[in-house]
């Protein structure tokens, strides 16, 4: 089995997004940049996958800007095969992103694709679903547990309600939520080693797609921030104000 | 114009976050159509025929719709789609799970978790765990968007008197099958709809401490909640939390003990009207959106607040 895993490279989820001068976007100049948390435990997986013999080979990819290289390595560090980096300083709608990676399934024809539930930048929740919904596929989202058996796979979702479970036929697209595994490190050889491996290179003007945003972001701005709170002394303090200046209890 | 909601409803019972997505329809404007998918489903569609501003209900009954799994929703929601200039779904794990899939089918932009109507083609939404608000403007000839519940008040949910209707479900795609729900057994309200939560972070040290907090909620009426450290930790289950990753929830009232407040955790309950931290680290980032802050060792400030309740 081969496993494509999509993953993005994000503001690292430590640091505060902050809203750029001009109003239009996030201020990304000079930040520190990571995988996106959801696709670290897309990529453990897959590789869990292969050491548990299920899977021959781990191929990721990613859309995005020639800086997602990093990314791709750290990666191919962590176990991953063979890095795809389809090409473009713009930023993609999810839309967009699943014909992208449409086209890829139709060169590298992996039986299971592992993506993140969603980037921590744009908050989407959508990439997934929309390749599934374009190969026709399948789809298990918010997974906590995939078990492969042959043709099918379980899964267990985690949903408001408790833990779902289904069955999927494969090939199928599956959505990994933080709880499915704990991702490990890379260790200094493995990084060395990664700058061995193939990293392909491709062009998203030559893929010939219609990857136009449909959504035109208008204005960013912070949240409203909230009003200073006050520090009590004692519980006593705390339930008089609760009950007398709150009125919520 | 005419917006369709589609409903969430559990054995047959209509859930709350379909009327406040009925409110964001109203919003946008022109009729309102909610759509009730699913096996047995009929009694759900009574209750969504009392919403206030509902003009018509669609019922889609069918054996091939239980566990209303993603493909054979999709594909429902896409035979009906040309009717419609907006379909909204609540962005719980229910509309998150077939609405991206549709929007691709039908060639379109989803606009993921809504926090304002600004008109019927501009929509707010947080970015970036909540750091930041987005005002997104569609070209999509049919918008498909996800509704963020808590910004949303409740439409009534009774006096209205749509009419309801069969719609035939899709043909059964057979991509997958529903096996069931463990849900997590719980006497208490739950988290989304409750007025007040009371949460535990990695300070309650251990799942055998969680009790301590259920005695403070069953006095206040409250759902209990966690944070990601504490799930991860294994003391509570996954169902319990609280943040970008879990639940996003605005009670009146949110009590949060033991928990530091990283930015996931804030984003799930930072629009809650009174928020009250309980914390010995006087330095915990969660002091900065609390409106009453208590810097106490937990283990004696929990069992004092149930006493004073």
């Amino acid at each position: 089995m081969k496993v494509l895993v999509g993953i993005k490279r994000v503001l690292d989820p430590q640091v505060k997004a902050r809203v750029n001068g001009d109003r239009t976007g996030i201020d990304l100049t000079n930040a520190k940049m990571t995988m996106n948390p959801f696709c670290e435990n897309a990529v453990e997986e897959a590789i869990r996958l292969k050491e548990a013999g299920t899977a021959e080979e781990v191929v990721v990819l990613s859309i995005g800007p020639a800086k997602a290289e990093e990314t791709l390595r750290n990666a191919l560090a962590l176990g991953a095969d063979r890095a795809i980096l389809v090409h473009t300083e713009d930023t993609l709608e999810p839309l967009a992103l699943a014909k992208v990676f449409k086209a890829i399934v139709a060169d590298e024809q992996p039986q299971l694709i592992l993506v993140g539930k969603q980037a921590i930048d744009d908050d989407c929740n959508q990439t997934g679903q929309m390749v599934s919904a374009l190969l026709d596929w399948p789809q298990a989202t918010f997974a906590s547990k995939l078990e492969i058996n042959g043709d099918t796979a379980k899964v267990t979702r985690e949903v408001d309600g408790g833990l779902e479970s289904i069955d999927v036929n494969m090939p199928a697209v599956v959505t990994v939520d933080l709880r499915l595994n704990e991702p490990r490190y890379a260790s200094l050889p493995n990084v060395m080693k990664a700058k061995r491996k193939p990293l392909e290179k491709k062009e998203l003007a030559d893929l010939g797609l219609d990857t136009a945003n449909r959504l035109t972001t208008l204005e960013v701005s912070e949240p409203p921030a909230r009003d200073a709170g006050i520090v009590v002394e004692t519980v006593a303090e705390l339930v008089g104000k609760l009950k007398n200046e709150a009125k919520v209890i | 114009m005419s917006v369709l909601v589609i409903a969430e409803h559990e054995n047959g019972t209509l859930v709350g976050s379909t009327l406040n997505t009925i409110s964001a329809a109203l919003a946008i404007g022109g009729d309102v159509d909610v759509l009730v998918a699913g096996n047995d489903c009929q009694s759900a569609a009574q209750a969504a025929a009392q919403a206030v501003g509902v003009s018509r209900v669609r019922v889609a009954d069918d054996s091939t719709l239980a566990g209303q799994l993603a493909e054979n929703m999709a594909d429902l929601v896409v035979s009906i789609a040309s009717d419609y200039s907006h379909i909204l779904a609540p962005a719980t794990t229910f509309g998150k799970n077939f609405m991206p899939r549709a929007s691709a089918l039908l060639d379109v932009s989803q606009i993921s978790d809504i926090s304002a109507v600004i008109s019927a083609d501009t929509f707010e939404r947080p970015i970036y765990a909540g750091n930041a608000l987005a005002k997104v403007q569609s070209a999509d000839n049919i918008k498909l968007i996800t509704v963020r519940i808590t910004k949303f008040d409740a439409a009534p949910a009774a006096g209205g008197s749509a009419t309801i209707e069969p719609v035939t479900a899709a043909a059964d795609t057979d991509k997958s099958r529903y096996l069931g729900l463990a849900a997590s057994e719980s006497e208490r309200v739950e988290l989304t709809s409750a007025a007040v939560v009371v949460s535990g972070g990695r300070g309650m040290q251990s799942g055998d401490n969680f009790p301590m907090l259920e005695r403070v909620a069953d006095k206040l009426g409250a759902a209990v909640g966690a944070s990601r450290a504490a799930v991860d930790a294994g003391f509570v289950p996954n169902d319990y939390q609280v943040g970008q990753t879990g639940k996003v929830i605005a009670p009146d009232l949110y009590i949060a003990v033991g928990i530091s407040g990283a930015i996931q955790h804030l984003a799930g309950m930072k629009d809650s009207k009174v928020i009250v931290a309980i914390n010995k680290d006087s330095e915990a980032p969660i002091f900065q959106v609390a409106d009453y802050g208590l810097v106490a060792d937990l283990f004696d400030a929990v069992p004092e607040l149930e006493s004073e309740l």
